[in-house]
């Protein structure tokens, strides 16, 4: 394997150690914390906002830095998505998502990791989490077009 | 409340901004771990090396806490099964549908000025307040 994979690939379970870890740290892990959170009418806890206000700005400076270098440090290409269009699955998708996040307090991310805690109830949800994910695969991507190529529509962001 | 409240919410985020800004900067690659998770679940490509090694990174993290810190933070789900497996099935559709998560278009979305994940997640975060107000002060649960 060429080194410049493996270098890739050891940066990238390092920054997905770091996000695990700052996920744990910030509380974001914890569904009861994140469902007070987005109690606004109730014992609203605005903790987590902070989460977001201080991971956002320093994700900026490596965007910006990313963008003016043009090319990632490890080699490739830079595959930030372009598109810039709201439309229907933009807004669909977000608000189906919002509501079983509100019913749980668990994103993506947490679940994942609280699901490697091995506690039992996020294993269930990181399952059936895995199915809708699986389920759009099968009603949105089959065939399609060719993985991988056109970054704007399919992938995250 | 005291400073101390706010303080790992602010060193969580800011590991969580860091992680986005390595990634992006040494990779070219966006943090968003709905599209990392969905797109393992297709077919393999040439993204599928990263995406298995930050997701195994991801994974570690709770060993490394727990080495680092000798407990396991708190994580109190109160939901009953049911509901947890229609939550998480809607997480996983909807993310996917809408092209990302609290961490690609909140974090990494927002940080580039996106349009769409700025609405995106004004959007997710306003159906998952309503859905909390109508779970607690509506139904009453």
């Amino acid at each position: 394997m060429p080194q410049r994979i493996v270098s890739q690939r050891i940066v990238s379970l390092v920054a997905g150690l770091l996000f695990g870890v700052g996920l744990i740290l910030s509380g974001m892990t914890d569904p009861a914390k994140v469902l007070a959170f987005l109690d606004v009418a109730g014992r609203w806890d605005p903790t987590l906002a902070l989460v977001m206000a201080s991971a956002i700005p320093v994700a900026a400076v490596g965007f910006a830095l990313a963008r003016r270098r043009g090319a990632p440090l490890l080699g490739g290409s830079l595959r930030i998505p372009t598109r810039r269009d709201i439309d229907a699955r933009l807004i669909g998708g977000s608000l189906l998502f919002g509501v079983g996040w509100g019913l749980a307090g668990l994103c993506p991310g947490p679940a994942l990791v609280t699901a490697a805690f091995g506690i039992a109830p996020a294993l269930v949800f990181t399952v059936a989490m895995l199915a809708g994910m699986f389920t759009f695969n099968l009603l949105f991507e089959a065939g399609s077009r060719p993985r991988g190529v056109a970054k704007g529509s399919g992938t995250s962001c | 409340m005291e400073l101390a409240a706010f303080l790992p919410a602010l060193a969580g985020g800011a590991l969580i901004g860091l992680s986005a800004a390595l990634l992006v900067l040494a990779t070219g690659r966006v943090a968003g771990i709905s599209g990392i998770t969905g797109s393992l679940l297709g077919p393999p490509d040439d993204d599928t090396g990263w995406r298995l090694a930050f997701l195994t990174g991801l994974l570690l993290a709770p060993l490394a806490v727990v080495a680092l810190t000798g407990r396991i933070p708190p994580v109190t789900i109160a939901a009953p099964t049911g509901l947890l497996a229609l939550a998480g099935f809607l997480v996983g559709l909807g993310t996917r549908i809408g092209s990302g998560c609290t961490s690609g278009h909140g974090v990494c979305g927002i940080a580039r000025l996106s349009p769409r994940s700025l609405v995106a997640t004004g959007l997710f975060m306003a159906s998952a307040a309503a859905t909390v107000y109508v779970i607690r002060h509506v139904i009453g649960a």
